[in-house]
C-alpha cells in the first residue's frame, strides 16, 4: 500500500507531462483530466488498510522513507495520517473538478491543455506538501506550487492579471524565504529534518523553538493568509480564472494552515505556546476585518476572496487554542472552506462569464433570470455563513467553543468577538445575495445572452453541493480519523 | 414507543424537503402534505405512548473530548408541542396549494416549508444543545427564504434579511451560552447540562459555578429574545409580514417564535439557577405592552396580527419569568391554535379582497360568513373571552403573575385591555360597516376553508383541557378555580372592547385609531425602535465597514505596495549610479582603491 503514496504523486505529474506534450489541444485536456481522475481514485484507496505505524506523535498509516540525497542526508519521506488525509482527498477532488471543467470551458488567454498541465503540477506540489514528512521535502513541495500558479493567473486571468500574479508570487516568495530560514534553523539545531522524529522526539532548545515558530508562523500566515499579511489574496482571486480561484481558495490556502499544525506546532510546541495569544488575537482580528471589508465590498470575487480571510481566521483561532477541540475545528473548517468557497468561486465564475461583470451594483435579480444558478449561489452562501447542518458550521462554532473552553479573560474575549464575527459573516453573505439574486432583474442581467446551466457545470458543482451537506450532517467523515492524531498533537503541545 | 422515534419527527419532513426540490408542482405539494401528515401522526403516537421523560442518544461526533450526540429527549410536554407543530404545518401545507396557485416557484416553496417544519421539530425533540442549535438556525434561514419568497413585493428581500440578521445577532449570545454550558458540564447533552446546573458548584465535579450559570443564562436569553421577538430584538417580526400569509401563520403560530419560549421552558433549571428570570420578566413586560400598543394603530391586517404575536409572546415569557414554564407552554399551545387560525382566516380575507389594508375592507360578514365566524372565534380566543382557549391559558398566566409580584400582573392587565381594543377594532373594520372596495369578495376554496375550520376547533376548545387531570399533570399546572380572581382580566377586557365599540358607535365607519390623536404615530411606528436600531447599529456598522475597507486598501495593502515601489526605486537609483560616465566611474574606482588601502593600513596597524 505504501507504493500508493508515490502513485498518488506520480499520476498528476505524468498527466501534466502528457497534457503538455500531446499535440492535440483537446486531447491534452482530456488526458490531463483522466490523470486527475486516476489520482483521485488512488487517493481514495489510501483510506484502506489503516494501521497506525510507529510509536511517536505522528503515526502514518502508509509511509515511504527512502534516501534521496544521501550526501546531504536528505530523505524522501512521505506519509499519510488522519490529519493530512482529508486534505489529500480534497486536493485530488478539486483538481479533478477543475480539470473536468476546463475540458468544456477554456478561459481566454492560452491553450486549455497547458492550463490543465499547470493545474496538475500545482496538484503535485499541494499533495506533496500534505504528504511530506521531511522538512526539506516539505519545503520543496511548498515551492513547487508557486510558479505554475503564477502562470495560471498571469496566463488566463482578467485584465489586471500581470500585476496580480506578480504580487502573488513575490509576496508568497517572501513567506517562503522565512520558511526556508525556519527549516534550516530547525535542521541545524536538531540534526535531522524528519518531521516524525522532530514531533515527539527530543525537544529543541527553547530559544530555537521560539525563533523557529516565529519564522514558520509568519511564513504560513502569508499563505493562509492571516491578517495583516493577506493583501495578495484579493488581487490574485479577482484576476485568476475560475479554476485558478477554486484551487487557490480550495486547497492552496490550506497549505498554510496545515503547515501551521503539522510543522510549526508539531516541531516547535513550546514556541507555539509562547506565541498562541498573538496568533489568536490576529486570527480574531482577521475574522472581524475580513467581515467588515466584505460588508463594504462591491465586487463578487473580491468579496468571496475577503470572506476567505475571515474563514481562515476561524481556522487559525482553532489552531491557536492549541487544544484538541480547536485543532479538530480547524481541520474541519479547512475542509469545509475548501468545499464551500470552491463552490462559491465556481458560481461566481459562472455569473461573471454570463453577465460579463462581477460588480454588485450592476448585478441584480438573478433569480428572475436563472433561478437554478441563483438557488445554488444561495446554498453556497448559506453554507459559507456557517449554517448548522452544512459543512461550514462545525469549524466556526467549535473554534468559538474551543476558545471559550480554553478559558481565561483573553480567550473568552476572543471567543466572544469571533462569535460576533459570525453574525457579521451572515450580514455580508445576505447582502451579497440581496444584491445579486433578489429584486427585479438589472439591465445587465436582463439583457445578457446567456445559456442555462451546462451539463458540465452540473458535473463540476454537484460533488461540492453534496459534500457540503454530507460533511455538515456527518462531520465524522472528516473528523473520525483525525481524533487520535489530533489528540496526540494536543498532548504533545500541552506537555 | 421508543424515544428514538423522536428523531423520525424531523427526519421525515427533512427527507420530503430534499426530494421536493427536484420534482414538479403537484408532487412537491403532495410531498409537503405527506411529510407534515406523517410527522403529525408520529407525534400523536408518541404523545399517546410516552408520558414520562424518555431519552435516547447516539454518538454524533467527538471534538477533542467534547461529545456531541444525536439524540432525543422527550418530556411529557414535548410531544404535545410536536403535535401542535404538526397540525399547523399540515394546515399551512394544505392551505398553500390554492393560496399560491399562480406561483411558478412552488416546489422550492413547499420544500422550504417542509424544511422549516423539520427544523422546528428538531428543536422540539433535540436532546443535545448542538442538535438543538442546528434546528434553531435552520429555522432562521428558512424564515429568510420564505419571507423573501414573494418576488413582486419590493419590501420582501429587505424584510427577509432583517429577520435573519436580527435573530442572528441574538444567536451570537445563544452560541456563547451553549459553549459555556457545554464546556462547564463537559457535555452538550441536555440531561447532563441540567444535572450539572442543578448540582451547582462545590457539589461534585460536574456542577456549574453560579457566575458561569448566570452568564450562560443571560447569553441564552439574547438568542431567545431574537427568535421569540422579545424587546429589543422584536423588530424583525412585523416586517416578516412580507412573506406569504401561510408563512406568517407558520412563523407566528407554532414554529420559530415559539422556539425561544420552548427552549427556556426546556432548560428552565439553567435560567432559574442562573437568576436570569428577572431579566426575562422586564423583557416580557415591555414586550407585551409594546406589542399591544403597536397593534392598535396598524392599517395592515397582518401587521395587527404580527404585533399581537409580539404581545402574546410577552405573556409566555412573562409566565416563564414568574417560574411557571408549564403555563407558558400551555399558552404556547392555545396561541398556536388561534394565531394560526387568525392568520389563515386573514389570508382568506386578503385573498378575497386583494389587499392587506383594512381601510379597503369592511362589511365582509355577509359575503364571507364562515370566515367571519372563524375569525371571530380566533379573536375571541386572543382577547381571552371565556370559554375560548385563550381565556384559560392567559388566566393561568395572570394568576401566576399575581402571585409573584405586581409588575407583570399590572402590565398583563393593561395588555388585556389593549388586546381587546385592537382585536375589536380589527373585527369592526373588516366585517362591519359598508364595503369599501369594488371587488366582490367570496368564501375561499375548500382547501383553504377546511384548515381554517379545523383550526377553529382547538381555538375554541383547547383551553378546556385544563379540566383533564392528566393534561394538567403533564404541564404541571394546578387545578382551575373559577373565582373572583378571573374578574380583573375580564374587567380589563370589557374596558378595552367597550371603549373601541363606543368610538365606533359615535363615528361609524371611521377607524377608531384616529381617536388616538398624537399617540397614533407613536403606536403605528412602534415607538420608532426600528429607527433607533438603524441609527445605533446598522449605520455605524456600515460606516465602520467602509472605513475598514478603505484602511485595508490604503494602509495595509498600501504598505505592501509601498515596499514594492520602494524596492524598485532603490534598485533604480542604484542602477543609475552604476550607469555614470567613464571619468566619474574611474574616479570612483580610484577612490575605492584608496579607501581600501587606507582601511588595510589602519587595520594592519591596529593588528
Amino acid at each position: 500500500m505504501s507504493a500508493l503514496l508515490v502513485v498518488v504523486l506520480a499520476l498528476p505529474a505524468a498527466g501534466a507531462m502528457v497534457a503538455a506534450l500531446l499535440p492535440g489541444e483537446r486531447a491534452g485536456r482530456v488526458a490531463g483530466t483522466v490523470a486527475a481522475a486516476l489520482a483521485f481514485v488512488a487517493s481514495l484507496l489510501l483510506w484502506f488498510d489503516r494501521s497506525a505505524g510507529g510509536t511517536g506523535v505522528i503515526r502514518p498509516w502508509h509511509e515511504v522513507d527512502v534516501a534521496w540525497a544521501p550526501a546531504l542526508d536528505l530523505r524522501f519521506h512521505l506519509g499519510v495520517d488522519g490529519i493530512s488525509y482529508p486534505l489529500v482527498v480534497l486536493t485530488t477532488l478539486l483538481t479533478l473538478l477543475c480539470c473536468a471543467y476546463t475540458v468544456g470551458h477554456v478561459p481566454a488567454g492560452g491553450r486549455g491543455s497547458a492550463l490543465v498541465a499547470l493545474l496538475l503540477v500545482v496538484e503535485v506540489g499541494m499533495l506533496g506538501t500534505f504528504l511530506a514528512l521531511d522538512l526539506v521535502l516539505f519545503f520543496v513541495f511548498f515551492e513547487v506550487v508557486l510558479l505554475p500558479m503564477y502562470a495560471v493567473i498571469a496566463g488566463w486571468g482578467g485584465a489586471g492579471r500581470r500585476a496580480a500574479a506578480r504580487k502573488f508570487a513575490l509576496y508568497t516568495l517572501f513567506g517562503s524565504v522565512l520558511l526556508l530560514v525556519g527549516v534550516f534553523t530547525v535542521v541545524a539545531s536538531a540534526g535531522t529534518a524528519d518531521i516524525v522524529a522532530l514531533t515527539g522526539g527530543a525537544a529543541l532548545p527553547r530559544g530555537t523553538q521560539h525563533a523557529a515558530f516565529a519564522l514558520f508562523a509568519v511564513a504560513f500566515a502569508v499563505k493562509s493568509p492571516l491578517w495583516p499579511l493577506h493583501t495578495w489574496l484579493p488581487a490574485a482571486h479577482t484576476q485568476a480564472p475560475t479554476v485558478g480561484s477554486v484551487i487557490l481558495a480550495g486547497v492552496l490556502l490550506k497549505m498554510g494552515t496545515y503547515g501551521l499544525i503539522r510543522v510549526a506546532v508539531g516541531v516547535a510546541p513550546e514556541g507555539a505556546r509562547w506565541a498562541a495569544p498573538v496568533l489568536g488575537t490576529l486570527a480574531v482580528a482577521a475574522i472581524i476585518v475580513g467581515a467588515l471589508v466584505c460588508l463594504a465590498q462591491s465586487e463578487i470575487k473580491r468579496l468571496i476572496a475577503y470572506s476567505s480571510v475571515g474563514h481562515m481566521g476561524f481556522v487559525l483561532l482553532g489552531v491557536a487554542t492549541l487544544t484538541a477541540t480547536g485543532i479538530q475545528a480547524a481541520l474541519i473548517g479547512n475542509v469545509a472552506h475548501g468545499i464551500l468557497t470552491g463552490l462559491l468561486f465556481f458560481l461566481a465564475g459562472a455569473v461573471k462569464d454570463r453577465f460579463g461583470t462581477g460588480d454588485l451594483a450592476a448585478l441584480g435579480g438573478l433569480r428572475e433570470r436563472m433561478p437554478g444558478l441563483s438557488g445554488l449561489l444561495g446554498y453556497a452562501a448559506i453554507g459559507s455563513l456557517g449554517l448548522p447542518g452544512l459543512a461550514g458550521f462545525w469549524g466556526e462554532a467549535f473554534a468559538v467553543i474551543a476558545a471559550v473552553r480554553r478559558g481565561g479573560p483573553l480567550w473568552l474575549t476572543l471567543g466572544v468577538i469571533a462569535a460576533v464575527g459570525g453574525a457579521l459573516t451572515a450580514a455580508y453573505f445576505l447582502r451579497l445575495l440581496r444584491r445579486v439574486t433578489h429584486g427585479p432583474a438589472s439591465p445587465v442581467v436582463a439583457g445578457a445572452v446567456c445559456g442555462p446551466i451546462a451539463r458540465l457545470e452540473v458535473a463540476a458543482w454537484s460533488p461540492l453541493v453534496v459534500l457540503a451537506l454530507a460533511v455538515g450532517l456527518v462531520p465524522a467523515l472528516v473528523l473520525g480519523m483525525a481524533s487520535e492524531p489530533v489528540r496526540a498533537v494536543a498532548e504533545w503541545v500541552a506537555r | 414507543m421508543d424515544a428514538g422515534w423522536g428523531l423520525a419527527l424531523p427526519a421525515v419532513p427533512f427527507a420530503c424537503a430534499l426530494a421536493a426540490f427536484f420534482v414538479n408542482r403537484r408532487v412537491a405539494a403532495a410531498l409537503g402534505i405527506a411529510g407534515a401528515a406523517v410527522s403529525l401522526a408520529l407525534a400523536i403516537a408518541l404523545a399517546a405512548t410516552v408520558d414520562t421523560t424518555a431519552e435516547r442518544s447516539w454518538q454524533w461526533v467527538d471534538l477533542g473530548g467534547l461529545n456531541v450526540t444525536l439524540g432525543t429527549r422527550l418530556e411529557p410536554t414535548t410531544t404535545l408541542v410536536a403535535v401542535a407543530v404538526g397540525v399547523v404545518a399540515l394546515a399551512v401545507q394544505v392551505y398553500s396549494v390554492p393560496y399560491l396557485a399562480g406561483d411558478d416557484r412552488y416546489p422550492p416553496y413547499a420544500a422550504q416549508v417542509s424544511l422549516f417544519t423539520a427544523a422546528m421539530l428538531l428543536v422540539v425533540v433535540a436532546g443535545d444543545l448542538i442538535l438543538l442549535l442546528v434546528g434553531w438556525e435552520v429555522m432562521g434561514i428558512c424564515s429568510y427564504l420564505l419571507i423573501g419568497h414573494d418576488r413582486r413585493l419590493p419590501a420582501a428581500p429587505a424584510a427577509a434579511v432583517k429577520a435573519f440578521l436580527v435573530t442572528r445577532v441574538g444567536d451570537v449570545g445563544f452560541l456563547l451560552g451553549i459553549a459555556l454550558l457545554g464546556t462547564a458540564a463537559g457535555s452538550f447533552r441536555i440531561s447532563d447540562v441540567l444535572a450539572a446546573a442543578a448540582t451547582g458548584p462545590g457539589n461534585g465535579p460536574a456542577g456549574i459555578g453560579g457566575g458561569t450559570l448566570t452568564a450562560a443564562a443571560v447569553l441564552l436569553l439574547a438568542g431567545v429574545a431574537g427568535k421569540s421577538a422579545q424587546f429589543p430584538l422584536h423588530t424583525w417580526l412585523p416586517d416578516a409580514m412580507a412573506g406569504p400569509t401561510p408563512i406568517s401563520a407558520l412563523i407566528h403560530a407554532a414554529t420559530m417564535v415559539a422556539a425561544g419560549v420552548y427552549v427556556v421552558a426546556r432548560l428552565f433549571p439553567v435560567f432559574q439557577g442562573g437568576d436570569a428570570l428577572p431579566v426575562l420578566g422586564v423583557m416580557a413586560a415591555v414586550t407585551m405592552l409594546l406589542g399591544a400598543l403597536a397593534a392598535t394603530a396598524q392599517d395592515d391586517i397582518k401587521r395587527v396580527l404580527a404585533w399581537s404575536t409580539v404581545s402574546q409572546l410577552g405573556y409566555m415569557t412573562g409566565a416563564l419569568a414568574v417560574g411557571a414554564p408549564g403555563v407558558a407552554l400551555f399558552h404556547l399551545l392555545t396561541h398556536a391554535a388561534f394565531k394560526a387560525l387568525l392568520f389563515l382566516a386573514a389570508g382568506s380575507v386578503i385573498h378575497a379582497v386583494g389587499t392587506n389594508s383594512m381601510a379597503a375592507m369592511g362589511g365582509l360578514r355577509h359575503r364571507m360568513p364562515v370566515t367571519f365566524w372563524c375569525l371571530t372565534i380566533g379573536l375571541g380566543a386572543l382577547v381571552g373571552l371565556p370559554p375560548l382557549a385563550g381565556f384559560w391559558s392567559k388566566d393561568a398566566i395572570l394568576a401566576a403573575a399575581g402571585e409573584s409580584g405586581w409588575l407583570l400582573f399590572s402590565v398583563g392587565l393593561l395588555t388585556v385591555a389593549g388586546t381587546a381594543w385592537y382585536a375589536v377594532r380589527l373585527w369592526l373594520l373588516v366585517f362591519f360597516g359598508r364595503p369599501r372596495t369594488e371587488v366582490h369578495p367570496h368564501e375561499p376554496p375548500a382547501a383553504m376553508g377546511v384548515p381554517v375550520l379545523v383550526l377553529a376547533v382547538p381555538s375554541a376548545g383547547l383551553g378546556l383541557a385544563v379540566f383533564i387531570p392528566a393534561f394538567r399533570e403533564r404541564f404541571g399546572i394546578g387545578a382551575v378555580h373559577i373565582d373572583a380572581a378571573v374578574l380583573p382580566p375580564l374587567a380589563a377586557l370589557a374596558v378595552g372592547a367597550l371603549t373601541v365599540w363606543a368610538l365606533w358607535r359615535r363615528a361609524p365607519r371611521t377607524d377608531p385609531a384616529f381617536s388616538l390623536g398624537p399617540l397614533r404615530a407613536a403606536f403605528a411606528n412602534a415607538f420608532w425602535v426600528d429607527a433607533v436600531q438603524h441609527a445605533l447599529v446598522v449605520r455605524p456598522v456600515r460606516a465602520l465597514a467602509g472605513a475598514v475597507r478603505a484602511a485595508d486598501e490604503s494602509v495595509v495593502d498600501g504598505a505592501v505596495e509601498a515596499t514594492g515601489r520602494g524596492a524598485r526605486a532603490l534598485g533604480g537609483s542604484l542602477a543609475t549610479a552604476h550607469r555614470s560616465g567613464l571619468p566619474r566611474a574611474a574616479t570612483a574606482v580610484l577612490a575605492g582603491a584608496v579607501l581600501a588601502a587606507l582601511a588595510a593600513t589602519v587595520l594592519g596597524i591596529a593588528l
